[in-house]
């Protein structure tokens, strides 16, 4: 293919990525490294704020417990998936595909009628005598990581089934054969090889939770914001433009080093895979 | 092969951890209190009834189906030849280019809708709309760079250069040889592409003005001053459609195209 045609065909995508998004990104988030006394100023700022430092900490936290519990639920429902028959696979994707195809404004929804203080929890409490009065689980950050656990561990089970399908029975039987217990044999073999689709589940729950905005609104409340929504909250009700673009260039900076690190991980728990083998 | 008793057991509750919740809401939708009651003591419809009858609901639908429509359409016409060109062409920087045409991903949406409504719309002037679709844009395209590129990958352009051989043109080609060979990574991308786009929220939230507001956003909106069966009514109609979307993808390409 020719240089010149091939050009052609990337330059249209290239100039709306670049006006649209490009552009956009450098002239509202380089105006902040000036803005007070001194260079990234503003960004020194933003950690020395302990309410802002909160709300960052809540964040991560929230990333962070989000992509472990989905790891640890997602992994073996993935691996049971990958071991069933045609049929059943088929059906148990579906499964596990349908949520991610429905609006998380619902998803979130359905939360807020198990949670609230007349949900479905708190009736179960109080019928049962458990609790005189409802306990407050809406609007915490307990129902921010319910709710995300709920929005992204179908996108970890579907990501690490699809990785866990290409691994044989085989595999399994040789190691079973070899004399491992079933759940050695897992660790040992199955886990390893589906390391590289755990990795890209983990970067996309940790991302995609690090930057929701519809759950921890909902969930969350206003009184448990989180980055995505304060900067909204900046912007739109207390009119802190530059704080609002500060935030932005936080989030794209902790996406990429997650991103990152996530990807280091699986680099070196490759290798020493390797030197096991 | 044996199955884990324990292993089965853990996974049956994930999957009702992940179904149970719609249940409910699909439950809640048919009871006729104005309170969201679970379970319900009298079957109505009238939630139903309320949705159709909502004037937000219905503009707002018809503003979510064009921008996801649109957004899907144009990030076709310019991602298909872009995955093309990278997945054929010896350039320099393939890689480097690829990152740049999925960069779209690394940026938040709710930054992407506030970058866009800062530069675009308070900036240049540009009505809401346009920006809208612009933020729109950015969701869908690195599906089709994504899963058309993985398409083209699988494509055997010696298939290509046989029909260069036999006289057909480049451009000839390109139309009658390698797009009807991977018509079906076009409409996986063109259904997720487009059903991420219409249920998008960061990118619409500060993408929003007179006359233009998302479906989704509107329903937030809703959700935030009223609470009552509505929500779960537009649930169980949004839930169907996308049941009857997994049917035609199954049907047609299989329910795995969704997976990606």
């Amino acid at each position: 293919m020719k240089k010149s045609s091939a050009f052609i065909m990337v330059v249209p995508g290239l100039v709306i990525l670049a006006i649209c998004l490009f552009l956009p990104l450098l002239r509202v988030l380089v105006p902040t490294f000036y803005t007070g006394d001194y260079l990234f100023s503003a960004y020194a700022d933003f950690f020395k704020d302990s309410y802002y430092l909160k709300i960052f900490v809540r964040t991560v936290k929230v990333a962070v417990i989000t992509t472990i519990v989905c790891m640890a639920a997602g992994v073996p429902t993935a691996y049971f998936i990958s071991r069933c028959d045609k049929k059943w696979r088929g059906i148990l994707l579906s499964v596990s595909i349908f949520p991610m195809m429905t609006n998380s404004v619902i998803r979130s929804f359905a939360w807020i009628n198990i949670l609230g203080s007349n949900g479905i929890v708190n009736r179960f409490l109080m019928m049962s005598g458990l609790v005189d009065k409802p306990v407050k689980l809406l609007y915490t950050d307990f129902a921010i990581i319910i709710g995300s656990v709920y929005l992204f561990l179908p996108l970890m089970i579907v990501t690490v089934a699809g990785v866990m399908e290409n691994i044989g029975d085989d595999m399994m039987e040789a190691a079973l054969s070899l004399g491992a217990d079933r759940l050695k044999a897992f660790m040992k073999v199955i886990f390893p090889m589906s390391l590289p689709g755990i990795i890209v589940g983990g970067i996309l729950v940790f991302t995609g939770t690090l930057t929701a905005y519809t759950t921890p609104q909902l969930l969350g409340g206003n009184k448990n914001m989180v980055l995505a929504t304060f900067i909204y909250q900046r912007a739109m009700s207390v009119g802190d433009w530059n704080g609002a673009a500060v935030i932005s260039l936080i989030m794209i900076v902790v996406t990429l080093a997650v991103i990152k690190g996530f990807n280091a991980l699986a680099a070196r728990l490759d290798k020493r895979g390797g030197d096991h083998a | 092969m044996r199955k884990n008793k324990l292993l089965t057991a853990f996974a049956i509750l994930v999957f009702v951890f992940m179904i149970a919740p719609l249940i409910i809401i699909t439950v809640t939708a048919f009871g006729e209190g104005s309170a969201i009651t679970f379970p319900i003591k009298t079957f109505s419809v009238k939630w139903f009834v309320n949705v159709f009858a909502l004037k937000s609901f219905r503009i707002s639908f018809v503003t979510s189906l064009e921008i996801a429509l649109l957004a899907t359409v144009i990030a076709l016409l310019v991602g298909i030849p872009a995955a093309y060109a990278l997945a054929r062409s010896g350039m320099k920087g393939r890689g480097f280019l690829k990152s740049v045409f999925l960069s779209p991903t690394i940026v938040p949406g709710i930054v992407i809708g506030f970058v866009l409504y800062q530069f675009l719309v308070l900036t240049l002037k540009i009505p809401v709309f346009v920006g809208l679709l612009a933020g729109h844009f950015m969701v869908t395209l690195p599906y089709v760079i994504r899963v058309v590129g993985s398409s083209l990958d699988q494509f055997d352009f010696s298939v290509e250069e046989a029909a260069w051989s036999l006289g057909c043109t480049k451009t000839g080609a390109f139309f009658r040889v390698v797009l009807p060979n991977i018509t079906s990574g076009i409409s996986a991308a063109f259904m997720l592409a487009f059903i991420n786009s219409f249920n998008n929220i960061p990118v619409s939230m500060f993408l929003s003005g007179p006359g233009v507001s998302t479906f989704p956003a509107t329903l937030m909106n809703y959700i935030e001053y009223n609470y009552d069966p509505t929500v779960s009514a537009v649930s169980v109609v949004l839930m169907a459609v996308t049941v009857l979307l997994m049917v035609i993808v199954d049907k047609t390409l299989g329910v795995a195209a969704l997976a990606k």
